[in-house]
């Protein structure tokens, strides 16, 4: 069904549905790249007061990827929830954001509307959303996950320490994570991006974590990011795995690019869980995605690809994730080309899957061929901070020496902590106080709290 | 503690543990916020970063440098023909050029391994590493008695490009070594991709990868090791992506060297 607006004397024609959310979108370079991007400002407008009259109910009869020929739609389609979409189901696209914004929209009953929002509806919603409608919705969502901490609670932020080294070198990890815990970081997960997919490795590296969190009784997670068929190996060989790691997108072809399908997550889950090593909840499941994913696989289906990415986050709330990460600028230039764009998309991001019912973090990046800088993560990770995000990175010094690209640092969470308040998970708290790493007030500690960490070091080389 | 030109496996101070790893730890902090030396530092080696990208390519000089090792060479271009055609448009850079395509055609044969050497994003980590990678590879391959295309030497291209060339030349298998996106502390990195059956439309999910080849990370002799550990499997077994996965470093430990194919 086609759309037609007319704006002044000009007359805009939208095909169809995935045209109009295409051209509706904010201005970014891997729409341009996929040729789906407005020609112009005005037609940019004319697609979003058009979308604003859309009835929210047509997302559940229209289909953007077809039903037939991907498993992702048939999961959105077959797992929606009716009678939670019940109190918006009578709204227009733009009634939506109006009420989203309202007093009406409570922490409650955004988590009661969740299961019965699309993904294609947050994406639409989103593209009609000014970032301070972003972050002031993001804000009121409240999306809690346990493992062996409590990730997610209002006025808290988590990290991950992303202790990654270019040969995966036991030491200089080890030196990465015992420097990123001394600084208060690690209750989102300890958490390596290995350079070798060698099982053998991997379970090395797996048994180095464990060693660390058992030894001083860390309330905290760790992963392995290596694919899902790797984790279901070394839980077969009896290797110490808490969580389960897979990146997904948002149609069927570009998971099966990342090597994956629904029923292989499946697995992952149900290895994962197996395993019964959380021990306050059993959310077991890490997952990554960012836009841009699925046109690199040329497997967009002729979709944006924010829309797309918010059908990822479909794909993960499926598996009860403790962590979903939008790894924001880590693609490159050719889908999100400067700092202005990355910013758009992380709280794009973060929007969509907070409204879905996901665990939103981000990895506030970019890559060193992006027209951007460690200003514009500044200014992301002080938006996301403001709209409630459950967790960031922690990368020595915002330098990941494995992957190339700059992320936040184990400072920049300590900037954010010192000027919104953001205290970590309390299990995670609780523990600092105990080393004596932060005081009272949750700031790092004066005294040599870290110092008995290094103990580790030292018996490592003994 | 250790003697000053060994470098210590233990620490006993937070500054200590800054030499166990390239990565920037143990900075120091006034409040919350980084010190200024490390500010400027970071500020400097971005600086650097970022020209790295733009450094142009030399794809001659890399041709000369494989001549000497014996090779033969091709040059071609992708269907990207500036750098901000290629930064914009991934697509481009993953085609041949039209005038490339027709430059490698003649040249097909029955060959189990295609090399191609592609700028990608740091024609400096191709210039630093690209040669003297594939001089610690060569040995190995010539005890498999793979039998080698003609090097390709190809500007402006991303990984996918490899797919066109190992198609078009006939090879069974196609490696790509190309220079990564530059980091702050590895503005040289280069990459090894391996994909077989070589054709149009793959994903990356059938290719397996080595990183971060470069005096300061993975050494040209442990990669070149990988490398054709994974050649090697991968020819054996008719695959390569997430089914092949990389157990080349037990076979290290072991002391097991690839073992050549069977004759043909």
């Amino acid at each position: 069904m086609g759309y037609r607006v007319a704006v002044g004397r000009q007359s805009y024609a939208f095909a169809d549905l995935r045209e109009l959310m295409a051209k509706a979108t904010p201005l970014r370079s891997g729409d341009v790249l996929a040729g789906l991007a407005a020609g112009s400002m005005e037609e940019m407008m004319a697609a979003r007061i058009a979308l604003a009259d859309l009835p929210l109910r047509t997302f559940l009869h229209e289909a953007l990827v077809p039903y037939e020929i991907d498993e992702v739609t048939r999961l959105i389609v077959d797992s929606h929830d009716a009678a939670a979409f019940a109190p918006v189901a009578t709204l227009t696209v733009g009634e939506f954001r109006d009420w989203l914004c309202s007093e009406a929209a409570t922490t409650d009953a955004l988590a009661r509307l969740a299961p019965g929002i699309t993904p294609e509806m947050a994406a639409a919603v989103s593209k009609l959303m000014r970032n301070q409608d972003l972050i002031l919705v993001a804000r009121k969502c409240s999306v809690v996950t346990r493992f062996r901490n409590t990730l997610g609670l209002p006025g808290r932020l988590a990290v991950r320490i992303q202790p990654n080294h270019p040969t995966d070198d036991a030491a200089g990890i080890l030196a990465s994570t015992i420097d990123g815990l001394s600084y208060g970081c690690g209750d989102a997960v300890i958490g390596i991006n290995p350079a070798s997919d060698s099982t053998a490795r991997i379970g090395e590296l797996l048994r180095l974590l464990d060693g660390v969190i058992a030894r001083f009784d860390i309330p905290t997670q760790a992963c392995i990011l290596t694919h899902v068929t790797s984790s279901i190996a070394l839980i077969e060989q009896g290797a110490p795995v808490d969580l389960v790691f897979q990146s997904v997108a948002g149609t069927q072809a570009a998971n099966a690019s990342f090597g994956v399908t629904l029923a292989l997550l499946q697995e992952g889950l149900e290895a994962g869980r197996s395993q019964k090593r959380g021990t306050v909840g059993d959310n077991v499941m890490y997952f990554e995605t960012g836009q841009g994913a699925a046109l690199s696989a040329n497997a967009h289906h002729g979709v944006d690809q924010q829309t797309l990415e918010a059908r990822a986050y479909a794909v993960c709330r499926a598996y009860q994730p403790l962590l979903v990460n939008t790894v924001v600028g880590f693609i490159g230039p050719e889908y999100l080309y400067d700092g202005k764009q990355i910013i758009r998309a992380g709280l794009e991001d973060h929007f969509c899957g907070k409204l879905l019912g996901v665990p939103m973090g981000c990895d506030i990046c970019y890559t060193n061929h992006a027209e951007a800088d460690q200003d514009d993560m500044d200014t992301l990770l002080t938006l996301l901070g403001t709209a409630g995000v459950n967790f960031i990175m922690g990368v020595p010094g915002a330098d990941d020496i494995m992957l190339n690209y700059q992320s936040t640092s184990f400072h920049d969470q300590l900037y954010i902590r010192e000027v919104l308040g953001l205290r970590r998970a309390p299990e995670f708290e609780d523990w600092l106080r105990r080393m004596d790493i932060i005081d009272p007030t949750g700031r790092l500690s004066a005294g040599q709290g870290g110092q008995a960490l290094l103990t580790a070091m030292q018996d490592r080389a003994a | 503690m250790s003697e000053p030109d060994e470098p210590p496996r233990s620490a006993t101070r937070f500054a200590d543990l800054a030499r166990l790893t390239p990565a920037r730890i143990a900075l120091g902090r006034t409040g919350a916020s980084l010190p200024m030396r490390e500010v400027l530092r970071f500020g400097l080696a971005h600086a650097q970063a970022r020209d790295a990208v733009h450094a142009p390519f030399r794809p001659e000089e890399v041709a000369a440098e494989c001549a000497a090792l014996g090779l033969e060479t091709l040059m071609a271009q992708s269907a990207a023909r500036s750098r901000e055609d290629y930064l914009r448009r991934p697509d481009l850079g993953r085609s041949l050029s039209p005038e490339s395509e027709a430059a490698l055609a003649p040249r097909r044969g029955m060959f189990d391994l295609a090399i191609v050497v592609a700028d990608g994003l740091s024609s400096t980590a191709v210039h630093q590493n690209a040669v003297p990678f594939i001089a610690a590879l060569l040995p190995i391959l010539q005890r498999q008695k793979l039998t080698l295309a003609p090097v390709v030497i190809a500007a402006q291209a991303r990984v996918a490009l490899g797919d066109e060339a190992g198609l078009a030349l006939g090879a069974r298998m196609v490696a790509v070594l190309i220079g990564e996106r530059p980091g702050l502390s590895s503005p040289d990195s280069l990459g090894a991709y391996l994909t077989f059956g070589p054709r149009r439309g793959l994903t990356d999910a059938v290719r397996n990868c080595i990183s971060n080849i470069r005096p300061g990370g993975l050494s040209f002799g442990d990669a070149a090791f990988k490398l054709a550990w994974l050649i090697d499997q991968g020819l054996r077994r008719a695959l390569t992506g997430v089914d092949l996965k990389d157990d080349s470093d037990a076979a290290l430990e072991a002391g097991v060297a690839p073992v050549a194919l069977p004759e043909r």
